[in-house]
Protein backbone atom coordinates (compact mmCIF):
# COMPACT_ATOMS: atom_id res chain seq x y z
CA UNK A 1 0.00 0.00 0.00
CA UNK A 2 2.67 2.66 0.73
CA UNK A 3 4.49 1.26 -2.12
CA UNK A 4 1.76 2.16 -4.29
CA UNK A 5 1.43 5.59 -3.13
CA UNK A 6 4.72 6.23 -3.36
CA UNK A 7 4.97 4.87 -6.76
CA UNK A 8 2.00 7.14 -7.66
CA UNK A 9 3.09 10.48 -6.09
CA UNK A 10 6.56 10.16 -7.59
CA UNK A 11 4.68 10.16 -11.44
CA UNK A 12 2.47 12.89 -10.43
CA UNK A 13 5.61 14.64 -9.78
CA UNK A 14 7.21 13.58 -12.84
CA UNK A 15 3.79 14.79 -14.90
CA UNK A 16 4.09 18.26 -13.32
CA UNK A 17 7.46 18.70 -14.05
CA UNK A 18 8.58 20.35 -10.78
CA UNK A 19 11.47 18.02 -10.47
CA UNK A 20 14.35 17.31 -13.46
CA UNK A 21 13.25 14.04 -14.48
CA UNK A 22 15.36 11.35 -13.93
CA UNK A 23 14.48 8.46 -15.49
CA UNK A 24 14.69 8.00 -19.22
CA UNK A 25 13.17 5.28 -21.61
CA UNK A 26 15.82 3.77 -23.87
CA UNK A 27 15.03 5.08 -27.45
CA UNK A 28 16.29 1.31 -28.82
CA UNK A 29 14.53 -1.20 -25.88
CA UNK A 30 12.61 0.92 -24.42
CA UNK A 31 13.96 0.02 -20.81
CA UNK A 32 13.61 2.41 -18.18
CA UNK A 33 17.15 3.83 -16.93
CA UNK A 34 18.26 6.22 -14.21
CA UNK A 35 19.55 9.20 -16.34
CA UNK A 36 22.48 9.48 -13.94
CA UNK A 37 23.36 6.24 -15.03
CA UNK A 38 23.13 6.82 -18.56
CA UNK A 39 25.01 9.18 -18.04
CA UNK A 40 27.99 7.43 -16.56
CA UNK A 41 27.90 5.22 -18.98
CA UNK A 42 28.11 7.56 -21.78
CA UNK A 43 24.80 7.74 -23.00
CA UNK A 44 24.95 3.72 -23.69
CA UNK A 45 21.92 1.76 -23.16
CA UNK A 46 23.76 -0.76 -20.53
CA UNK A 47 20.56 -3.24 -21.76
CA UNK A 48 20.53 -3.08 -25.63
CA UNK A 49 24.09 -1.05 -26.31
CA UNK A 50 21.84 1.63 -28.22
CA UNK A 51 24.05 4.71 -28.39
CA UNK A 52 22.40 7.97 -27.35
CA UNK A 53 22.97 11.05 -29.06
CA UNK A 54 24.75 13.18 -25.94
CA UNK A 55 25.65 17.15 -25.52
CA UNK A 56 28.75 18.40 -27.08
CA UNK A 57 30.17 19.22 -24.18
CA UNK A 58 29.95 15.60 -23.25
CA UNK A 59 32.09 14.68 -26.34
CA UNK A 60 35.10 16.98 -25.17
CA UNK A 61 35.01 15.14 -21.67
CA UNK A 62 34.71 11.87 -23.29
CA UNK A 63 37.65 12.62 -25.46
CA UNK A 64 39.80 15.68 -24.21
CA UNK A 65 42.45 14.64 -21.53
CA UNK A 66 40.79 16.04 -17.93
CA UNK A 67 41.72 20.50 -17.90
CA UNK A 68 43.27 20.43 -20.93
CA UNK A 69 40.43 21.57 -23.09
CA UNK A 70 40.39 25.16 -24.35
CA UNK A 71 37.58 26.33 -26.36
CA UNK A 72 38.40 28.00 -30.06
CA UNK A 73 34.79 28.04 -31.22
CA UNK A 74 31.99 30.80 -30.38
CA UNK A 75 32.94 33.78 -31.92
CA UNK A 76 31.77 33.28 -35.67
CA UNK A 77 27.50 33.93 -36.04
CA UNK A 78 25.55 32.93 -38.53
CA UNK A 79 23.67 35.43 -40.50
CA UNK A 80 21.22 35.50 -43.34
CA UNK A 81 23.30 35.87 -46.41
CA UNK A 82 19.81 34.82 -48.66
CA UNK A 83 16.84 36.64 -46.75
CA UNK A 84 15.72 32.90 -46.89
CA UNK A 85 12.15 32.83 -45.33
CA UNK A 86 10.42 28.80 -45.53
CA UNK A 87 7.81 28.43 -42.67
CA UNK A 88 9.88 31.23 -40.80
CA UNK A 89 12.60 33.44 -41.44
CA UNK A 90 15.71 32.01 -41.04
CA UNK A 91 17.01 34.38 -38.47
CA UNK A 92 13.89 33.30 -35.80
CA UNK A 93 15.09 29.61 -36.37
CA UNK A 94 18.90 30.77 -35.67
CA UNK A 95 18.02 32.65 -33.00
CA UNK A 96 15.80 29.74 -32.01
CA UNK A 97 18.61 27.07 -31.44
CA UNK A 98 20.71 29.48 -30.40
CA UNK A 99 18.79 30.21 -27.02
CA UNK A 100 18.05 26.27 -26.79
CA UNK A 101 22.20 25.65 -27.14
CA UNK A 102 23.88 28.66 -26.23
CA UNK A 103 25.67 28.25 -29.38
CA UNK A 104 26.00 30.59 -32.27
CA UNK A 105 25.63 27.87 -34.65
CA UNK A 106 26.35 23.80 -34.62
CA UNK A 107 29.86 23.70 -33.94
CA UNK A 108 32.06 23.17 -30.54
CA UNK A 109 35.37 22.66 -30.30
CA UNK A 110 39.09 23.76 -29.55
CA UNK A 111 42.28 22.74 -28.56
CA UNK A 112 43.05 19.38 -26.55
CA UNK A 113 45.30 16.99 -25.26
CA UNK A 114 44.11 13.68 -26.22
CA UNK A 115 46.14 11.05 -24.49
CA UNK A 116 48.46 13.84 -24.73
CA UNK A 117 48.49 14.10 -28.22
CA UNK A 118 48.11 18.24 -29.37
CA UNK A 119 44.82 18.06 -31.28
CA UNK A 120 42.28 20.21 -32.20
CA UNK A 121 38.74 18.57 -31.48
CA UNK A 122 35.87 19.98 -32.99
CA UNK A 123 32.39 18.54 -32.51
CA UNK A 124 28.99 18.94 -34.38
CA UNK A 125 25.81 19.80 -32.59
CA UNK A 126 22.99 18.14 -33.86
CA UNK A 127 20.97 19.75 -31.77
CA UNK A 128 21.12 22.87 -33.45
CA UNK A 129 19.08 22.78 -36.78
CA UNK A 130 19.79 19.06 -37.44
CA UNK A 131 24.26 19.62 -37.66
CA UNK A 132 23.55 21.29 -40.27
CA UNK A 133 26.51 22.96 -42.34
CA UNK A 134 26.22 26.56 -43.31
CA UNK A 135 29.05 29.26 -42.90
CA UNK A 136 29.83 29.02 -39.57
CA UNK A 137 30.14 25.21 -39.47
CA UNK A 138 32.04 25.58 -42.49
CA UNK A 139 34.45 28.22 -41.50
CA UNK A 140 35.33 26.80 -38.21
CA UNK A 141 36.32 23.20 -39.92
CA UNK A 142 38.17 25.41 -41.89
CA UNK A 143 39.75 27.27 -39.20
CA UNK A 144 40.07 24.22 -36.88
CA UNK A 145 42.08 22.32 -40.15
CA UNK A 146 44.44 25.57 -40.13
CA UNK A 147 45.06 26.28 -36.09
CA UNK A 148 46.11 22.01 -36.23
CA UNK A 149 48.18 22.68 -39.05
CA UNK A 150 49.67 26.02 -37.54
CA UNK A 151 49.62 24.45 -34.09
CA UNK A 152 51.23 20.78 -35.15
CA UNK A 153 48.31 19.48 -33.60
CA UNK A 154 46.03 16.06 -34.55
CA UNK A 155 42.79 16.95 -35.75
CA UNK A 156 39.64 14.97 -34.57
CA UNK A 157 36.10 16.06 -35.31
CA UNK A 158 32.99 14.47 -34.12
CA UNK A 159 30.29 14.33 -36.86
CA UNK A 160 26.62 14.42 -36.69
CA UNK A 161 24.90 16.37 -39.46
CA UNK A 162 21.69 16.25 -41.27
CA UNK A 163 23.84 17.68 -44.38
CA UNK A 164 24.37 21.56 -45.86
CA UNK A 165 22.13 23.88 -44.35
CA UNK A 166 19.28 24.72 -46.98
CA UNK A 167 18.30 28.40 -45.70
CA UNK A 168 22.13 29.78 -46.94
CA UNK A 169 21.76 27.65 -50.36
CA UNK A 170 24.58 27.70 -52.59
CA UNK A 171 27.29 29.14 -49.76
CA UNK A 172 26.39 25.99 -47.73
CA UNK A 173 27.21 23.89 -50.81
CA UNK A 174 30.55 25.34 -51.35
CA UNK A 175 31.85 24.84 -47.75
CA UNK A 176 32.12 21.26 -48.75
CA UNK A 177 35.02 22.69 -51.00
CA UNK A 178 36.05 24.91 -48.43
CA UNK A 179 36.71 22.43 -45.37
CA UNK A 180 38.07 19.70 -48.21
CA UNK A 181 40.17 22.87 -49.22
CA UNK A 182 41.23 23.36 -45.61
CA UNK A 183 42.46 20.10 -44.89
CA UNK A 184 45.43 20.46 -47.18
CA UNK A 185 47.77 22.02 -44.54
CA UNK A 186 46.95 19.11 -41.82
CA UNK A 187 47.70 16.75 -44.63
CA UNK A 188 51.08 18.76 -45.96
CA UNK A 189 51.93 18.81 -42.68
CA UNK A 190 51.40 14.82 -42.14
CA UNK A 191 49.59 15.43 -39.08
CA UNK A 192 46.75 13.04 -38.41
CA UNK A 193 42.90 13.40 -39.20
CA UNK A 194 40.85 11.01 -37.28
CA UNK A 195 37.23 11.62 -37.91
CA UNK A 196 34.09 10.03 -35.64
CA UNK A 197 31.04 9.64 -37.00
CA UNK A 198 27.92 9.50 -35.33
CA UNK A 199 24.10 9.31 -35.58
CA UNK A 200 23.26 10.60 -38.31
CA UNK A 201 26.15 11.91 -40.60
CA UNK A 202 24.41 12.49 -43.61
CA UNK A 203 24.53 14.55 -46.95
CA UNK A 204 27.32 17.80 -47.34
CA UNK A 205 28.90 16.73 -44.78
CA UNK A 206 29.38 13.03 -45.42
CA UNK A 207 30.41 14.25 -49.03
CA UNK A 208 33.07 16.14 -48.01
CA UNK A 209 35.70 16.50 -44.84
CA UNK A 210 33.91 13.85 -42.62
CA UNK A 211 35.06 11.29 -44.49
CA UNK A 212 38.27 12.37 -46.23
CA UNK A 213 40.11 11.57 -42.70
CA UNK A 214 42.86 9.10 -42.48
CA UNK A 215 41.10 7.11 -40.02
CA UNK A 216 37.28 6.89 -39.70
CA UNK A 217 35.59 5.39 -36.66
CA UNK A 218 31.73 5.43 -36.23
CA UNK A 219 29.73 4.47 -33.66
CA UNK A 220 27.25 1.02 -33.60
CA UNK A 221 24.18 1.55 -35.36
CA UNK A 222 25.00 5.57 -36.43
CA UNK A 223 22.80 6.38 -39.86
CA UNK A 224 25.74 7.17 -42.19
CA UNK A 225 25.55 8.19 -45.96
CA UNK A 226 24.70 11.02 -48.23
CA UNK A 227 21.28 10.25 -49.53
CA UNK A 228 18.73 10.10 -46.42
CA UNK A 229 17.03 6.80 -46.36
CA UNK A 230 13.52 9.24 -47.23
CA UNK A 231 15.12 10.08 -49.82
CA UNK A 232 16.21 6.99 -51.14
CA UNK A 233 12.97 5.36 -50.54
CA UNK A 234 11.24 8.20 -52.88
CA UNK A 235 13.40 7.53 -55.48
CA UNK A 236 13.54 3.78 -56.13
CA UNK A 237 10.01 3.31 -54.59
CA UNK A 238 11.21 0.07 -52.25
CA UNK A 239 11.82 -0.66 -49.10
CA UNK A 240 15.11 -0.28 -47.61
CA UNK A 241 17.19 -3.66 -46.74
CA UNK A 242 17.74 -3.91 -43.17
CA UNK A 243 20.69 -2.27 -41.72
CA UNK A 244 21.25 -0.45 -44.75
CA UNK A 245 23.24 3.40 -44.58
CA UNK A 246 24.47 1.85 -41.08
CA UNK A 247 27.67 1.92 -39.44
CA UNK A 248 28.28 -2.34 -39.51
CA UNK A 249 26.86 -2.64 -43.36
CA UNK A 250 29.58 0.60 -44.36
CA UNK A 251 32.29 -1.40 -42.32
CA UNK A 252 31.15 -4.44 -44.65
CA UNK A 253 31.30 -2.15 -47.63
CA UNK A 254 34.17 -0.99 -46.77
CA UNK A 255 33.81 2.16 -46.08
CA UNK A 256 34.88 2.83 -42.53
CA UNK A 257 37.92 1.50 -40.70
CA UNK A 258 35.93 0.69 -37.30
CA UNK A 259 32.67 0.86 -35.97
CA UNK A 260 33.68 1.63 -32.06
CA UNK A 261 31.67 1.54 -28.66
CA UNK A 262 32.03 4.88 -27.19
CA UNK A 263 33.02 3.39 -23.98
CA UNK A 264 36.24 1.93 -25.75
CA UNK A 265 36.11 5.28 -28.34
CA UNK A 266 38.87 7.28 -26.29
CA UNK A 267 41.00 4.36 -25.78
CA UNK A 268 41.14 3.51 -29.70
CA UNK A 269 41.39 7.30 -31.01
CA UNK A 270 44.63 7.39 -28.43
CA UNK A 271 45.98 4.69 -29.73
CA UNK A 272 45.64 5.67 -33.44
CA UNK A 273 46.65 9.09 -32.69
CA UNK A 274 49.89 8.23 -30.88
CA UNK A 275 50.69 5.87 -33.95
CA UNK A 276 50.32 8.56 -36.34
CA UNK A 277 51.27 11.39 -34.74
CA UNK A 278 54.94 12.38 -35.29
CA UNK A 279 56.50 12.06 -32.20
CA UNK A 280 60.02 11.88 -30.71
CA UNK A 281 60.45 8.25 -31.14
CA UNK A 282 60.71 9.35 -34.81
CA UNK A 283 63.43 11.48 -34.65
CA UNK A 284 61.06 14.20 -36.41
CA UNK B 1 7.07 20.39 -75.64
CA UNK B 2 6.85 24.44 -75.08
CA UNK B 3 7.31 25.88 -71.72
CA UNK B 4 4.11 27.90 -70.80
CA UNK B 5 5.51 31.21 -70.91
CA UNK B 6 7.51 30.23 -74.08
CA UNK B 7 3.82 30.08 -75.28
CA UNK B 8 3.50 33.56 -76.91
CA UNK B 9 6.87 33.67 -78.59
CA UNK B 10 6.12 30.16 -80.30
CA UNK B 11 2.63 31.51 -81.59
CA UNK B 12 4.29 34.31 -82.95
CA UNK B 13 6.76 32.10 -84.82
CA UNK B 14 3.92 29.85 -86.67
CA UNK B 15 2.45 33.54 -87.75
CA UNK B 16 5.66 34.73 -89.21
CA UNK B 17 6.19 31.34 -91.05
CA UNK B 18 2.63 30.81 -92.33
CA UNK B 19 3.21 34.56 -93.38
CA UNK B 20 6.80 33.06 -95.62
CA UNK B 21 5.16 30.14 -96.92
CA UNK B 22 2.01 32.49 -97.96
CA UNK B 23 4.11 35.37 -99.35
CA UNK B 24 6.26 32.26 -101.21
CA UNK B 25 3.28 30.77 -102.39
CA UNK B 26 1.45 33.32 -103.70
CA UNK B 27 4.42 35.37 -105.03
CA UNK B 28 3.14 38.42 -102.52
CA UNK B 29 5.49 41.12 -100.98
CA UNK B 30 4.78 40.40 -97.12
CA UNK B 31 7.83 41.69 -96.19
CA UNK B 32 6.61 44.66 -94.11
CA UNK B 33 4.30 42.91 -92.20
CA UNK B 34 6.66 39.91 -91.96
CA UNK B 35 9.44 42.51 -90.56
CA UNK B 36 6.85 44.25 -88.14
CA UNK B 37 6.43 40.74 -86.05
CA UNK B 38 9.91 39.62 -86.38
CA UNK B 39 10.56 43.05 -84.59
CA UNK B 40 7.45 42.40 -82.63
CA UNK B 41 8.61 38.65 -81.59
CA UNK B 42 12.53 40.47 -80.57
CA UNK B 43 10.92 42.72 -78.20
CA UNK B 44 8.58 40.18 -76.55
CA UNK B 45 11.30 38.02 -76.30
CA UNK B 46 13.48 40.30 -74.49
CA UNK B 47 10.50 40.86 -71.80
CA UNK B 48 9.98 37.87 -71.37
CA UNK B 49 13.49 36.77 -70.45
CA UNK B 50 13.83 39.45 -68.64
CA UNK B 51 10.82 38.94 -66.51
CA UNK B 52 12.05 35.07 -65.55
CA UNK B 53 11.43 34.27 -62.48
CA UNK B 54 13.96 31.86 -60.93
CA UNK B 55 11.37 28.79 -60.77
CA UNK B 56 10.79 29.71 -64.98
CA UNK B 57 14.89 29.70 -65.09
CA UNK B 58 14.89 26.30 -63.66
CA UNK B 59 12.57 25.12 -66.34
CA UNK B 60 14.80 26.41 -68.85
CA UNK B 61 17.61 24.53 -67.55
CA UNK B 62 15.97 21.78 -67.92
CA UNK B 63 14.54 22.01 -70.91
CA UNK B 64 14.86 19.58 -73.85
CA UNK B 65 16.98 20.82 -76.36
CA UNK B 66 19.35 22.62 -73.93
CA UNK B 67 22.93 21.32 -75.19
CA UNK B 68 24.25 18.76 -73.19
CA UNK B 69 28.05 17.81 -72.33
CA UNK B 70 28.06 16.15 -75.51
CA UNK B 71 26.25 18.22 -77.64
CA UNK B 72 29.07 20.49 -76.31
CA UNK B 73 31.67 18.57 -77.36
CA UNK B 74 30.64 18.05 -80.46
CA UNK B 75 30.67 22.01 -81.30
CA UNK B 76 32.95 23.57 -79.16
CA UNK B 77 35.70 21.37 -79.60
CA UNK B 78 37.79 21.02 -83.21
CA UNK B 79 37.78 16.87 -82.40
CA UNK B 80 36.93 14.93 -79.06
CA UNK B 81 37.81 11.26 -77.91
CA UNK B 82 35.84 10.15 -75.36
CA UNK B 83 37.39 7.82 -72.84
CA UNK B 84 34.90 5.49 -71.10
CA UNK B 85 35.54 3.63 -67.59
CA UNK B 86 36.54 3.90 -63.98
CA UNK B 87 39.00 0.78 -64.39
CA UNK B 88 37.43 -0.49 -61.27
CA UNK B 89 33.76 -1.15 -61.35
CA UNK B 90 31.73 0.10 -64.77
CA UNK B 91 31.50 3.14 -67.10
CA UNK B 92 29.11 5.15 -65.99
CA UNK B 93 27.12 6.91 -68.79
CA UNK B 94 25.85 9.80 -66.50
CA UNK B 95 29.18 11.40 -66.59
CA UNK B 96 31.58 12.05 -69.68
CA UNK B 97 34.76 13.02 -70.74
CA UNK B 98 37.94 12.33 -72.97
CA UNK B 99 40.60 14.30 -74.60
CA UNK B 100 39.60 17.22 -77.17
CA UNK B 101 41.09 20.39 -79.11
CA UNK B 102 39.79 23.32 -78.44
CA UNK B 103 40.70 26.99 -80.17
CA UNK B 104 44.21 25.17 -80.48
CA UNK B 105 44.89 23.41 -77.39
CA UNK B 106 44.78 20.17 -76.20
CA UNK B 107 42.41 19.98 -73.25
CA UNK B 108 40.91 17.42 -70.56
CA UNK B 109 36.95 17.36 -70.32
CA UNK B 110 34.48 15.66 -68.46
CA UNK B 111 31.02 16.67 -67.45
CA UNK B 112 27.39 15.18 -66.52
CA UNK B 113 25.73 13.91 -69.31
CA UNK B 114 21.70 13.63 -69.37
CA UNK B 115 19.31 11.57 -72.23
CA UNK B 116 18.44 13.84 -75.36
CA UNK B 117 15.40 11.77 -75.20
CA UNK B 118 13.73 9.61 -72.82
CA UNK B 119 15.06 6.56 -73.66
CA UNK B 120 18.27 8.30 -73.43
CA UNK B 121 17.59 9.33 -70.36
CA UNK B 122 16.97 5.95 -68.39
CA UNK B 123 20.24 5.25 -70.22
CA UNK B 124 22.00 8.75 -68.63
CA UNK B 125 20.18 7.83 -65.15
CA UNK B 126 18.87 11.43 -65.84
CA UNK B 127 22.50 12.41 -65.53
CA UNK B 128 22.86 11.40 -62.05
CA UNK B 129 26.03 9.73 -61.74
CA UNK B 130 27.73 6.86 -59.28
CA UNK B 131 30.41 6.46 -57.59
CA UNK B 132 32.14 4.58 -60.69
CA UNK B 133 31.24 8.06 -62.97
CA UNK B 134 32.78 10.34 -60.11
CA UNK B 135 36.14 7.69 -59.91
CA UNK B 136 35.93 8.08 -64.01
CA UNK B 137 36.04 11.91 -63.55
CA UNK B 138 39.34 11.95 -61.23
CA UNK B 139 41.15 9.02 -63.13
CA UNK B 140 40.73 12.12 -66.24
CA UNK B 141 41.99 14.63 -63.57
CA UNK B 142 45.05 12.22 -63.01
CA UNK B 143 45.16 12.23 -66.91
CA UNK B 144 45.00 16.27 -67.04
CA UNK B 145 47.49 16.67 -64.11
CA UNK B 146 50.52 14.28 -65.62
CA UNK B 147 50.04 15.13 -69.58
CA UNK B 148 49.59 19.33 -68.22
CA UNK B 149 46.36 19.83 -70.04
CA UNK B 150 44.24 22.38 -68.87
CA UNK B 151 40.69 20.79 -67.56
CA UNK B 152 37.50 21.58 -68.16
CA UNK B 153 34.55 20.52 -66.75
CA UNK B 154 31.12 20.29 -67.58
CA UNK B 155 28.26 20.33 -65.02
CA UNK B 156 24.38 19.24 -65.96
CA UNK B 157 23.28 17.17 -63.10
CA UNK B 158 19.61 17.00 -60.59
CA UNK B 159 22.06 15.26 -58.18
CA UNK B 160 24.12 12.09 -57.86
CA UNK B 161 22.06 9.65 -57.61
CA UNK B 162 20.45 8.61 -54.35
CA UNK B 163 19.60 5.02 -54.51
CA UNK B 164 21.09 1.48 -52.88
CA UNK B 165 23.84 0.80 -55.61
CA UNK B 166 25.10 4.16 -55.35
CA UNK B 167 25.22 4.37 -51.21
CA UNK B 168 26.60 1.04 -51.03
CA UNK B 169 29.55 2.17 -53.17
CA UNK B 170 30.13 4.93 -51.26
CA UNK B 171 28.27 7.77 -52.95
CA UNK B 172 29.17 10.05 -50.40
CA UNK B 173 33.39 9.22 -49.99
CA UNK B 174 33.51 9.51 -53.46
CA UNK B 175 32.07 12.95 -53.77
CA UNK B 176 34.08 14.38 -51.27
CA UNK B 177 37.43 12.67 -53.39
CA UNK B 178 36.23 13.95 -56.29
CA UNK B 179 36.16 17.41 -54.49
CA UNK B 180 39.42 16.90 -53.32
CA UNK B 181 41.07 15.34 -56.34
CA UNK B 182 39.89 18.60 -58.89
CA UNK B 183 41.56 21.13 -56.15
CA UNK B 184 44.59 19.10 -56.13
CA UNK B 185 44.78 19.59 -60.00
CA UNK B 186 48.22 21.13 -61.04
CA UNK B 187 46.11 22.72 -64.56
CA UNK B 188 43.93 25.25 -64.86
CA UNK B 189 40.47 24.24 -64.37
CA UNK B 190 37.65 25.49 -65.72
CA UNK B 191 33.73 24.42 -64.31
CA UNK B 192 30.47 25.18 -66.42
CA UNK B 193 27.68 25.18 -64.89
CA UNK B 194 25.64 24.37 -68.11
CA UNK B 195 21.83 23.18 -66.56
CA UNK B 196 21.30 21.94 -63.45
CA UNK B 197 23.90 22.50 -60.64
CA UNK B 198 22.16 19.99 -58.37
CA UNK B 199 24.34 19.82 -54.76
CA UNK B 200 27.13 17.76 -53.82
CA UNK B 201 26.98 16.14 -57.16
CA UNK B 202 27.34 19.14 -59.32
CA UNK B 203 30.24 20.48 -56.68
CA UNK B 204 32.55 17.11 -57.07
CA UNK B 205 33.51 18.27 -60.61
CA UNK B 206 32.83 22.33 -59.75
CA UNK B 207 35.92 22.84 -57.79
CA UNK B 208 37.19 25.27 -60.84
CA UNK B 209 40.05 28.48 -60.46
CA UNK B 210 36.78 29.78 -62.48
CA UNK B 211 33.10 28.43 -62.24
CA UNK B 212 30.66 29.92 -64.97
CA UNK B 213 27.74 29.09 -65.62
CA UNK B 214 25.10 29.50 -68.53
CA UNK B 215 22.43 32.61 -67.97
CA UNK B 216 19.38 30.39 -67.13
CA UNK B 217 21.30 27.18 -65.26
CA UNK B 218 20.89 27.00 -61.86
CA UNK B 219 23.42 26.01 -58.97
CA UNK B 220 22.54 25.24 -55.12
CA UNK B 221 22.77 23.05 -52.01
CA UNK B 222 19.24 21.32 -53.05
CA UNK B 223 16.64 21.06 -55.86
CA UNK B 224 14.30 23.24 -55.60
CA UNK B 225 11.50 20.49 -55.17
CA UNK B 226 13.37 18.66 -52.38
CA UNK B 227 13.86 21.82 -50.45
CA UNK B 228 10.04 22.38 -50.57
CA UNK B 229 9.61 19.10 -50.10
CA UNK B 230 11.67 19.03 -46.79
CA UNK B 231 11.01 22.80 -45.63
CA UNK B 232 7.96 23.49 -46.88
CA UNK B 233 6.84 19.46 -46.55
CA UNK B 234 5.31 20.15 -49.95
CA UNK B 235 6.90 19.58 -53.22
CA UNK B 236 4.90 21.84 -54.98
CA UNK B 237 6.10 24.56 -53.28
CA UNK B 238 8.75 24.29 -55.63
CA UNK B 239 8.32 27.86 -56.72
CA UNK B 240 8.88 29.32 -53.70
CA UNK B 241 12.14 27.42 -52.95
CA UNK B 242 13.63 28.05 -55.90
CA UNK B 243 12.98 32.40 -55.09
CA UNK B 244 14.41 31.74 -51.55
CA UNK B 245 17.44 29.43 -52.64
CA UNK B 246 18.48 32.45 -55.11
CA UNK B 247 19.67 29.80 -57.18
CA UNK B 248 19.95 31.92 -60.77
CA UNK B 249 23.21 32.86 -62.13
CA UNK B 250 22.80 36.62 -61.21
CA UNK B 251 21.79 35.84 -57.62
CA UNK B 252 25.27 33.48 -57.51
CA UNK B 253 27.54 36.04 -59.55
CA UNK B 254 25.98 38.34 -56.35
CA UNK B 255 27.15 35.50 -53.98
CA UNK B 256 30.79 35.19 -55.58
CA UNK B 257 29.83 31.30 -55.87
CA UNK B 258 30.25 31.77 -59.65
CA UNK B 259 32.72 34.04 -61.64
CA UNK B 260 31.36 34.83 -65.09
CA UNK B 261 27.22 34.48 -66.57
CA UNK B 262 27.76 32.96 -70.32
CA UNK B 263 25.18 34.99 -71.80
CA UNK B 264 22.61 32.98 -73.82
CA UNK B 265 21.01 34.03 -76.86
CA UNK B 266 17.09 35.36 -77.15
CA UNK B 267 14.75 32.60 -76.47
CA UNK B 268 17.63 30.12 -74.06
CA UNK B 269 20.06 27.83 -75.20
CA UNK B 270 17.66 25.10 -75.91
CA UNK B 271 16.20 26.88 -78.83
CA UNK B 272 19.95 28.11 -80.42
CA UNK B 273 22.78 25.53 -78.71
CA UNK B 274 24.90 26.95 -81.17
CA UNK B 275 24.45 30.59 -80.03
CA UNK B 276 24.87 29.45 -76.64
CA UNK B 277 27.93 27.57 -77.41
CA UNK B 278 29.55 30.47 -79.74
CA UNK B 279 29.62 32.36 -76.35
CA UNK B 280 30.48 29.47 -73.85
CA UNK B 281 33.94 29.30 -76.23
CA UNK B 282 34.65 33.01 -76.49
CA UNK B 283 34.02 33.00 -72.19
CA UNK B 284 36.42 29.42 -71.95
CA UNK B 285 39.05 31.20 -74.15
CA UNK B 286 38.93 34.22 -71.63
CA UNK B 287 39.62 32.23 -68.58
CA UNK B 288 42.13 30.14 -69.86
CA UNK B 289 43.78 33.26 -71.20
CA UNK B 290 44.00 34.04 -67.46
CA UNK B 291 45.42 30.87 -66.26
CA UNK B 292 47.47 29.49 -68.37
CA UNK B 293 50.58 31.27 -67.34
CA UNK B 294 50.09 30.13 -63.54
CA UNK B 295 52.28 27.29 -61.88
CA UNK B 296 50.67 24.49 -60.37
CA UNK B 297 51.57 26.70 -56.82
CA UNK B 298 49.79 29.59 -58.03
CA UNK B 299 46.43 27.59 -59.15
CA UNK B 300 46.04 25.93 -55.68
CA UNK B 301 46.42 29.49 -54.06
CA UNK B 302 44.52 30.78 -56.82
CA UNK B 303 41.61 27.66 -56.11
CA UNK B 304 42.33 28.20 -52.32
CA UNK B 305 41.81 31.74 -52.07
CA UNK B 306 38.23 31.36 -54.10
CA UNK B 307 36.79 28.40 -52.36
CA UNK B 308 38.26 30.02 -48.42
CA UNK B 309 36.33 33.39 -49.03
CA UNK B 310 32.81 32.01 -49.72
CA UNK B 311 30.65 31.99 -46.87
CA UNK B 312 29.07 34.94 -44.87
CA UNK B 313 29.21 35.23 -41.40
CA UNK B 314 30.04 38.00 -38.92
CA UNK B 315 32.34 37.95 -35.88
CA UNK B 316 32.72 39.23 -32.39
Amino acid sequence: MAIERLFRRRRTRGEGREVPELWIRCENCGAQLYKKDLEQNLGVCPHCGHHHRIPVEDWVKILADEGSFEATTGRVHPVDPLGFVDTEPYPERLARYQQKTGRPDAIYGGRAQIGGVPSVLLVMDYAFAGGSMGSVVGEEIARGAELAAEENRALVIVTASGGARMQEGALSLMQMAKTTMALEFVFQKRLPYVSVLTDPTTGGVTASFATLADVIFAEPGALIGFAGPRVIKQTIRQDLPEGFQRSEFLLKHGLLDAVVDRRKLKAELVRVLKLLYPGEADGA
Amino acid sequence: MALEFERPLIELEEKIRELEATAREQNLDLSEEIGLLKAKLERLEREIFEGLTPWQRVQLARAPGRPTTLDVAERLFEEFVELKGDRAFADDPAIVGGLARFSGRRVVFVGHQKGRNTKENIARNFGMPHPEGYRKAMRLMDLADREGLPFLAFIDTPGAYPGISAEERGQAWVIARSIQRMSRLKVPAVAVILGEGGSGGALAIGVGNRVLILENAWYSVISPESCAAILWRDAKEAERAAEALKLTARDLLELGVVDRIVPEPGGGAHRNPEGAIRELQKALEAVLGELEGLDPEALWQDRYRKFRALGAYRET
